[in-house]
């Protein structure tokens, strides 16, 4: 395994790939060929530079952590999904109305004003959250203790992170990102294995449950299917 | 110079559902006609094909069988005051894109008008004296009444494949349906369709507490169907993926399930898809339109149809800007309260409360768009405005429509958003909650209208269309009503956790989350032609082979999905065209 800079915790890691063999000795019993997990370490980032996955890795570990029931951020691999988010339609707001004059520092009910694209957000905020990081922690944020990035996350949250209007919603794309990443089918990189569809009972793709209808208040009993055909 | 096209008898400018119906209406007539639709051509096969369709990141987070705003958008204000910006991304409201328009990716839910609410003002009148209209309020009635729109919301629901369990027929009130609602002709073409758990408990709690529960109507197939044009629709499964996506097994009711593939047999019939209008074009002397000019995305060119009959079928936001800038109906001055095109914009006021059961097992992910159960006992027609202070109703609903996890999170609050409490929560809440939901009323407003943005414009150079509105101290007290009657009924159902969501005095307008795609008027309905745009035909006042239709019609916005209307109006102009205009081309009023 090689080291990846600044990312938190080796043991999360180590639970992570034991989840991915899991999930593979499962699938393999049913007749769909599962797609193979993607491995972190051995995934070469498309949109990010090492810096930043760096901080993504560490980031959206703490935003959805390996501890406990379900599978966390990492074992997921949200941020393989973000990275390639980022590099689509998404990442550079093709459908977006773009043009100017923009008014970044409008009332936030008005909705995205920044000229910036999603990835140039993220291109941008991460070096100012680092050096944010820097002044009031000692360290970038990839390289402090879980806690301490948790204190981050939340001063993020809550806006005392003071960012350029350009980029002051970069935690709230984030956390949105980390959570579709998570919930996401699996063809978008993230979600391995449907493990979070699993965990919460969603069963992705069956849709189909006319004889469901009306057995009320029984819990469907079936694991979720993707839109590849693989089964969890 | 723009190329030219053979003319043609009429031309309809966007193909959902109401291009579609008067597409095929029109086509009966044996005229030549041309659809002219901005998007991409689409089908249930090969577009809405399972699984593909099944992907919530793609169609449910984003969007993509929406309209672009880099293609097409508008800009925002809550008032005069403040400068209008882009609505850069999609959130508060979601118009469709390409054949089949938003009938493709709506959730289904089709209800009429209630015929208090076509004649608002002279009810209130008659009830309580115009004295309790605001000064602001311009609503008005309808210069067409329910009962003459009432054979041709039959045959909307008819064509369309509508399931439900009527409560008034001919003025027979029915067990199991809405007693409050308007009188319908003949029962629904189809039974309604069963109900998920939640709507079940909600209808049991409803009916202790003395209300009047009945199945949401709704365009989705609760058996095989077969419409008067020969399409078929196919019973539902409950996939529990309607709004923002397309239909992938002919169950729900759309352009696509209910008209197109008839339509396209017709010889005298052809559609173009990339083919945005960007303007109407008129005669010499302004009182007829000659055809529209179109910019044909695989020529890279401008184009003119000429046309003896121009429809415009475009999204309600889309028809008025259309109007706008080719000079149809005066504009609307804010100020002045002169002008026509652009007045009277109207939205929706929802609000709702989200109850948690930890034993019970909710299933979220079997639903349909229009699922459940709902109660009209506080609907327009219900409400005593006098002795309340508001004007407005709200039909309350029950009925799980998806259990996609990315959106469909309830929690409780205070729950953390993020971290190792956000991760126990999923775990522990999805699939243990439901809701309520109250789809009210917003009245119409001096203050709330449309016109043309002075700074922004579109790709083609045309101004965008800028919208002025905000939240009305009235319809705020319409839905802080339902919050004083929804909470203690949430409250008889025993839940573990229960939270509300409704708007409270001083909100303002935020586009950024979900609301609704109910956008209506902007060129409404009127008697005369210095109060609204278009007559009781759909017919501009002041260019009468122009026809406006849709949602843009309305007078004031209906407490109800305006489906049901959009496709009633469209059938009863349809059938004025063919009865009286075709033969002596002129103002029909």
């Amino acid at each position: 395994m090689t080291d990846l800079p600044g990312f938190p915790s080796r043991r999360s890691f180590l639970k992570a790939s034991a989840a991915g063999v899991a999930i593979s000795g499962f699938a393999l019993a049913a007749t769909a060929q599962p797609a193979p997990p993607i491995q972190l370490d051995q995934y070469q980032p498309v949109f990010f530079t090492d810096a930043e996955w760096a901080f993504v890795l560490a980031a959206t570990a703490r935003l959805i952590p390996s501890d406990g029931d379900g599978p966390g951020a990492i074992e997921a691999g949200v941020p393989v999904f973000i990275d390639r988010e980022l590099t689509g339609d998404f990442g550079t707001a093709v459908d977006w109305y773009m043009q100017g004059p923009h008014n970044a520092a409008a009332d936030p009910l008005l909705g995205w004003q920044t000229p910036l694209t999603p990835a140039q957000i993220y291109r941008e905020a991460i070096p100012a959250v680092n050096a944010w990081c820097e002044q009031t922690h000692g360290a970038i944020f990839a390289d402090l203790a879980p806690d301490q990035q948790d204190t981050v996350l939340t001063a993020m949250q809550e806006g005392e992170v003071e960012l350029a209007p350009e980029i002051r919603d970069f935690f709230k794309i984030l956390l949105q990102n980390t959570k579709e990443g998570y919930f996401a089918d699996p063809i978008y990189g993230g979600n391995a294995g449907m493990a979070a569809w699993a965990y919460i009972g969603f069963p992705g793709a069956r849709a189909a449950y006319k004889e469901w209808v009306g057995r009320h208040n029984i819990a469907y009993p079936l694991g979720p299917v993707s839109i590849s055909g693989d089964r969890a | 110079m723009a190329r030219q096209e053979a003319k043609k008898d009429v031309v309809i400018v966007g193909l959902g559902w109401t291009g579609a119906i008067m597409g095929i209406e029109l086509a009966q007539e044996g005229l030549e006609i041309v659809a002219l639709e901005r998007g991409h051509d689409q089908n249930t096969v090969p577009n809405f094909q399972y699984p593909n369709m099944i992907d919530e990141l793609k169609y449910g987070v984003r969007l993509k069988m929406m309209q672009k705003p880099s293609q097409q958008t508008v800009t925002v204000r809550r008032n005069e005051g403040e400068t209008a910006l882009p609505y850069r991304s999609l959130g508060s409201f979601l118009p469709g894109n390409g054949v089949g328009g938003a009938g493709t990716h709506w959730n289904g839910l089709n209800w009429r008008p209630q015929a208090e609410e076509m004649r608002l003002r002279s009810y209130i009148a008659e009830n309580w004296g115009e004295q309790i209209i605001p000064e602001d309020m311009t609503i008005g009635d309808y210069p067409v009444t329910y009962d003459e729109l009432e054979p041709f919301f039959a045959r909307f629901e008819r064509v369309a494949g509508i399931s439900g369990t009527a409560g008034n027929i001919k003025g027979e009130l029915r067990e199991g349906g809405n007693p409050f609602e308007g009188w319908r002709s003949e029962d629904y073409p189809m039974p309604a369709m069963p109900s998920t758990w939640d709507g079940v408990k909600f209808a049991e709690a409803a009916k202790a507490a003395g209300y009047h529960p009945f199945p949401s109507p709704g365009g989705i197939a609760s058996r095989a169907y077969v419409n008067e044009y020969g399409m078929q629709m196919g019973p539902c499964n409950h996939c529990g993926f309607c709004e923002r996506y397309g239909c992938f097994q002919y169950s729900k009711s759309s352009p696509q399930t209910a008209i197109l593939d008839r339509l396209k047999q017709y010889p005298n019939f052809s559609y173009r898809t990339e083919s945005e209008v960007l303007r109407v074009e008129m005669a010499a002397d302004g009182k007829t339109a000659t055809g529209v000019t179109y910019f044909d995305e695989k020529a890279g060119e401008e184009v003119f149809q000429p046309a003896d009959i121009v429809i415009l079928a475009t999204y309600q936001l889309n028809n008025v800007h259309l109007m706008l800038l080719s000079g149809i109906g005066q504009p609307y001055d804010a100020r002045t309260g002169e002008g026509v095109t652009g007045k009277n914009y109207g939205y929706q006021m929802n609000g709702g409360v989200t109850m948690f059961f930890k034993d019970e097992h909710f299933n979220p992910f079997i639903g349909t768009g229009a699922n459940g159960f709902c109660i009209d006992d506080f609907g327009m027609n219900n409400i005593d405005y006098g002795a309340e202070g508001f004007i407005g109703g709200a039909y309350w609903r029950s009925g799980q429509t998806n259990g996609q996890p990315i959106r469909s999170m309830p929690l409780p609050s205070g729950t953390p958003t993020w971290g190792a409490g956000w991760k126990r929560a999923v775990g522990e809440w999805y699939g243990h909650a439901m809701s309520i939901g109250a789809h009210g009323s917003c009245m119409s407003y001096a203050t709330n209208h449309l016109d043309l943005d002075p700074t922004y414009t579109d790709r083609h150079g045309r101004p965008l269309m800028r919208m002025t509105f905000n939240w009305n101290a009235n319809d705020i007290r319409q839905t802080q009503f339902m919050k004083s009657k929804m909470e203690p009924l949430a409250q008889s159902m025993n839940p573990d956790l229960m939270q509300s969501s409704f708007k409270k005095e001083g909100a303002q307008y935020d586009v950024r989350p979900y609301q609704t795609t109910h956008n209506t008027g902007g060129h409404i309905m009127s008697a005369t032609p210095d109060t609204g745009a278009v007559n009781r035909y759909s017919q501009a006042w002041d260019k009468h082979n122009v026809f406006a239709l849709g949602a843009g019609n309305f007078v004031q916005n209906t407490q109800y999905n305006p489906t049901g209307l959009v496709g009633g109006l469209a059938y009863w102009t349809a059938h004025a065209i063919r009865t009286q205009y075709l033969s002596n081309p002129r103002p029909l009023v």
